[in-house]
């Protein structure tokens, strides 16, 4: 591979951040689908962290750790999500009982339906209720301006956690991650659903936004799959079919 | 985990491992290690020590709000906060917005920059280097590096055509680069 001779003196500007307009845009769009000129980008960021390096040798004032220190303690470690929302959308643990209530109140309004569908009479009216109640849950957990903390016991480090609703009848499966380290560069995490009978199944790709949080709903998976187990695994960022050792996440069903 | 028994011993790695689980102590030893770093490039791009210690203070509480964004996995800790501090100070010194996110830089050094003593003489090199460049090559390097200057605003500057000027910076981190491979 090689670089791209109409992008590569610029590429050094771009590094130094003297691009813009048009011109920063057009560099930043050939750089997303251009693994050679990101990896020259990467040894233009090289020379010029070697370039910082060299002014070394100035220590800072005492003050300056004080004061740092004192930030430390004050700032508290919320995991706040970012607004942005996707397929996979990012949540925190927080909202697992709310979701849990909206998975509730959504299957016992099916199963109204059903019921009717077979001729039972049920209370319309409730059913308004119960469906207002669920849409209310879920505005509130789709909000963009949502705040999303999660809640930990006190002097409890946060640890890297994943929680897997499955209805296996729908196979309708919902996965919530938190605190995941970042996976390495050019992989994602995959989970897995490991079913009663053959092989693992994969069931979404995902990569855990800044603040370590990661959602996977309703990935595709064969009809009538039973569960067992769920798991998670490092993989390229377009999937495997078959999981890569080691298991960083699993667990199994109660 | 109390800074005094991880100085030295632990490497950045499992520093920002218990960064990550919101480890004070932890923090404390990554400045203690870096902080000079971050300072000496904040002071040099702003010449001004108050302006260079809320850099200081500003890059490290984005380590500590967000360690992730430092990709472990892709280089040493040390090249990465260089960058990153110099860009920062830029912005405050241009006095602009930044374009650039600090998610998508990733530093890929050729010396070995994990330990202090490799960082000293890595460090030695580079100023050899510059010593040994031309000097309009440095000065457009160094306009360009610690002044923000852009390549228009450079060849406005010094006269010199614009080709000409982002021949010199290009050319000027290739050779920095260079000096490490042979």
């Amino acid at each position: 591979m090689s670089v791209h001779p109409q992008i590569d003196e610029d590429l050094a500007l771009y590094a130094l951040g003297s691009l813009q307009g048009d011109e920063y845009a057009g560099a930043k769009e050939h750089l997303e689908g251009c693994a050679a000129c990101r990896a020259e980008l990467e040894q233009l960021y090289g020379s010029m962290a070697l370039l910082g390096l060299s002014v070394a040798g100035s220590a800072p004032p005492r003050r300056a750790r004080t004061r740092l220190l004192a930030s430390l303690s004050r700032e508290p470690r919320l995991q706040l999500v970012p607004r942005k929302r996707s397929w996979w959308m990012p949540l925190s643990l927080a909202a697992l009982a709310a979701m849990a209530l909206v998975a509730a109140l959504l299957w016992r309004q099916n199963s109204g339906l059903q019921q009717q569908i077979a001729g039972l009479r049920l209370n319309s009216a409730q059913q308004m209720d119960q469906l207002q109640k669920a849409r209310a849950v879920v505005e509130t957990l789709t909000a963009t301006d949502a705040l999303r903390v999660t809640l930990v016991a006190a002097k409890t480090p946060p640890q890297p956690q994943g929680k897997a609703f499955y209805v296996h009848d729908r196979g309708s499966l919902i996965f919530i991650a938190s605190n995941l380290p970042a996976p390495p560069a050019q992989k994602a995490y995959e989970l897995w659903v490991i079913p009663t009978q053959g092989h693992p199944i994969p069931a979404g790709v995902f990569r855990p936004d800044s603040h370590g949080s990661a959602m996977v709903i309703n990935p595709p998976l064969p009809a009538e799959t039973q569960a067992k187990a769920f798991a998670i695994t490092v993989e390229p960022e377009a999937g495997s079919s078959t999981p890569t050792m080691p298991i960083v996440m699993s667990g199994a069903g109660e | 985990m109390a800074s005094a028994e991880i100085k030295g011993v632990v490497s950045d790695g499992a520093l920002l491992s218990a960064v990550r689980s919101g480890d004070e102590g932890a923090m404390a030893a990554l400045y203690d290690r870096y902080s000079s770093v971050v300072y000496s490039v904040a002071l040099r791009v702003l010449s001004d020590t108050a302006a260079a210690e809320d850099v200081l203070q500003e890059v490290f509480m984005q380590l500590w709000r967000n360690p992730a964004r430092f990709d472990a996995s892709r280089g040493a800790l040390a090249p990465w906060l260089a960058v990153i501090t110099r860009n920062r100070a830029i912005d405050i010194l241009r006095k602009r917005h930044p374009e650039s996110d600090i998610d998508d830089v990733v530093v890929s050094v050729v010396p070995d920059m994990a330990g202090g003593a490799e960082r000293s003489r890595a460090m030695e090199k580079v100023r050899g280097v510059l010593a040994a460049m031309p000097t309009a090559q440095r000065s457009v390097l160094e306009m360009a590096y610690f002044e923000g200057l852009t390549h228009t605003e450079i060849a406005a500057k010094s006269g010199e055509p614009l080709g000409t000027v982002k021949t010199r910076i290009r050319a000027g981190l290739m050779t920095l680069r260079k000096s490490f491979e042979a």
